[in-house]
């Protein structure tokens, strides 16, 4: 291998990428966009659900429970109305997430020690919002039920037992429970899929589309001088919109980082390696811009949005499901991603992650180099 | 041939691709210094000679020296040794003329001092002094042609395969890229060029022609023009030539007859002879017979000769 030759094709493949405005633009502003897009529009916290009310009895206690709804963060009382119809049509037009419907005899019911079934409308099209909004409200209703028996036996001077369970959370690692914290370090997979595979797969197909590759094979270059001369500086422009990620998700959207940059580096640099590979090998195998750039995005982009753990569970999926998304490079990443900024796991506990990513970049390096050297003769 | 004198030799080269044979036993030599042409029509195999003879297609069977150097065990090696120009100047558009140079500077692995030095001989041999900084793709095409041919030069190969090198370029500047070819030949390069322009055949020292896969003739313009026909040649002209030509394809002791611009050109075994006898023939069929001249061949007719006579069959190509 030699050096000069290496450094002639990345030196043009860099020409190539700063000349061309739509490669220069997914270099540059891609990455900032995609981080804001996520940080910002992906927000898997429900607040402020826009809830209406119709209070029968609009009682002093009837008030009080309200109140809670009204000063919890999850739920805002948009209107108070004071009939039905009004309810479902809000619900109807999806004003409303949650009707809640108070009795008239609310008050009466609990001055006699009864029990009062308040009844809560939920609107259920996204499923999981709806089984959110349930538990919300259960658990605000049980706490205001707790209190009126707490105060009921206080009033007839019995000693006030304390329940005999509860539960203390800690939440760790995330304790704020806010969905950017996870969100923002998964952006760097998408971001890479971009990158390294996308915008690879458009590089050896052009040359062969524009008949440059065989002017290009023509001289002495090597087929490993090629892939490297062509690989290093999406590598490295890779590297570079990997950290302008980091940078915004630690200093504009607040995501602690408790691990080490050679963590990160060391898993943003195989993730990287598998798959520029990965897009060289489909530019190869087609030859032709158009597909190689469709199969990339099918290949790594939409892996990576769904399937990686990014912004759904991978353990909430069907048992199939689970199973395909161990082999995709993405899942590792984004699983090393979020160990490291909000754990901070050390290189030496992230083998699970590291292990899966390095054999994916030896075997499509391995493949993309064999199958260049065959397409060229 | 000594393999010491850097050329080209090719022994029975065989090109297959599934049943269909590209390239069928062609060989040949050529020496130092030499303009040697491959004439053929488009999809004659000519490209696919070149391809393997640069390394970039391995040879089904036969063996190829170029430089010294066997095409199929050291393509490495024969790309180091040669200069290639493909048939759509591929040079990369978005590059500046001088980031072409350098870029195929350093794919050659040009001495990092003489990087300079060549780069401006190459500019020079060119004439693009002044236009470093253009960027390739606005170039006229006489100019890309040059710069391809520039950059293929850059290491100084002893031989340089052209491979239709003036398609889509304009008369002028295609003759200013023979001086170059023919000035390039003089300092000792060996130039090996396709083309299916029969008056650039003409430029060539040597000519191969190649059809179907197969070598028809080889030698000097000259020596193709007086040998390989079997028979002379008239000129014929004479309205309507639709039914002439005809009827002469038919006609006794004519070898063949095509139309050539207005005109018949008649293969026939002796011109003395059969002059007279023809302008009878052509008349007693109506055909009016304005001119009737003994002629020497083109490039042209002698590939036509030689192509009609191995589809065994009489008619114009």
């Amino acid at each position: 291998m030699r050096w000069v030759r290496l450094k002639a094709v990345a030196r043009k493949e860099v020409i190539h990428i700063i000349r061309d405005v739509r490669s220069l633009g997914i270099v540059v502003i891609m990455p900032v966009v995609l981080v804001l897009f996520f940080g910002y529009g992906v927000s898997l916290d429900l607040k402020h659900l826009p809830i209406y009310v119709y209070d029968r009895e609009a009682s002093e206690q009837s008030q009080a429970l309200l109140k809670r709804f009204q000063s919890s963060d999850y739920f805002e009382i948009v209107r108070v109305v004071n009939n039905y119809s009004e309810l479902a049509k809000a619900l109807d037009d999806g004003r409303a997430k949650m009707a809640f419907v108070i009795p008239s005899d609310f008050s009466e019911k609990l001055r006699a020690g009864g029990t009062v079934s308040v009844q809560a409308l939920v609107d259920a099209t996204d499923d999981n919002t709806a089984n959110i909004i349930i538990g919300y409200t259960q658990a605000l209703v049980q706490v205001y039920s707790n209190d009126v028996q707490l105060e009921w036996l206080q009033r007839r001077g019995q000693r006030v037992q304390p329940p005999p369970l509860s539960v203390e959370t800690r939440t760790w690692y995330n304790e704020n429970l806010e969905s950017s914290a996870f969100i923002v370090p998964g952006v760097l997979a998408v971001v890479m899929s971009v990158i390294g595979a996308f915008l690879t797969s458009l590089t050896v197909a052009r040359e062969w589309e524009r008949g440059t590759m065989e002017q290009l094979i023509s001289t002495p270059v090597t087929s490993l001088e090629i892939m490297l001369g062509k690989l290093v500086p999406y590598f490295l422009v890779g590297l570079f919109d990997a950290g302008v990620c980091v940078v915004l998700a630690i200093f504009w959207f607040q995501v602690p980082f408790r691990g080490t940059v050679m963590a990160l580096l060391i898993s943003s640099a195989l993730f990287l390696i598998a798959l520029l590979c990965l897009g060289f090998f489909i530019s190869v195998v087609t030859k032709n811009q158009l597909a190689a750039s469709q199969i990339a995005l099918v290949a790594t982009f939409l892996p990576a949005f769904l399937l990686s753990g990014f912004l759904f569970a991978i353990e909430q999926m069907p048992q199939f499901v689970q199973l395909v998304t161990r082999i995709l490079p993405a899942r590792y990443y984004v699983s090393s991603l979020k160990m490291i900024f909000l754990k901070g796991t050390p290189v030496a506990m992230l083998y699970p992650q590291l292990v899966p990513l390095a054999i994916f970049a030896l075997v499509l390096a391995t493949l993309a180099t064999r199958i260049f050297q065959k397409r060229l003769v | 041939m000594n393999t010491e004198d850097r050329s080209v030799l090719i022994e029975s080269l065989v090109k297959r691709f599934g049943d269909f044979t590209a390239v069928d036993h062609i060989s040949l030599e050529t020496r130092r210094g030499e303009i040697f042409g491959f004439l053929g029509p488009n999809g004659a195999g000519k490209s696919t000679c070149i391809r393997m003879l640069c390394g970039l297609l391995r040879p089904t069977s036969g063996r190829a020296i170029v430089a010294g150097f066997d095409v199929a065990r050291e393509p490495e090696s024969v790309r180091q040794h040669i200069g290639y120009m493909s048939q759509k100047f591929s040079l990369y558009n978005d590059l500046k003329v001088i980031e072409n140079l350098h870029l195929f500077a350093g794919l050659y692995n040009v001495p990092r001092d003489l990087v300079g030095e060549r780069i401006a001989w190459a500019l020079e041999m060119a004439d693009l002094k002044g236009k470093e900084a253009m960027m390739t793709g606005t170039l006229p095409s006489g100019w890309k042609q040059r710069l391809a041919l520039g950059c293929a030069v850059l290491h100084r190969p002893p031989i340089i395969f052209l491979d239709e090198p003036t398609s889509g370029v304009d008369p002028i500047s295609r003759r200013q890229f023979w001086d170059l070819i023919h000035q390039m030949a003089a300092e000792g390069v060996t130039v090996f060029v396709t083309t299916h322009y029969m008056e650039e055949a003409e430029y060539c020292n040597r000519l191969a022609m190649i059809y179907r896969g197969k070598m028809v003739a080889l030698g000097t313009p000259t020596e193709l023009k007086q040998k390989s026909m079997k028979g002379e040649l008239l000129l014929i002209e004479c309205e309507p030539l639709g039914v002439a030509v005809e009827t002469l394809q038919g006609a006794p002791e004519v070898l063949d007859a095509a139309v050539f611009g207005n005109a018949l050109h008649v293969l026939v075994p002796n011109a003395g002879k059969e002059t007279a006898r023809l302008q009878a023939y052509l008349v007693a069929r109506e055909v009016q017979v304005s001119k009737i001249e003994p002629i020497r061949p083109s490039l042209e007719d002698v590939f036509v000769a030689l192509t009609s006579e191995r589809e065994g069959r009489k008619e114009p190509v």
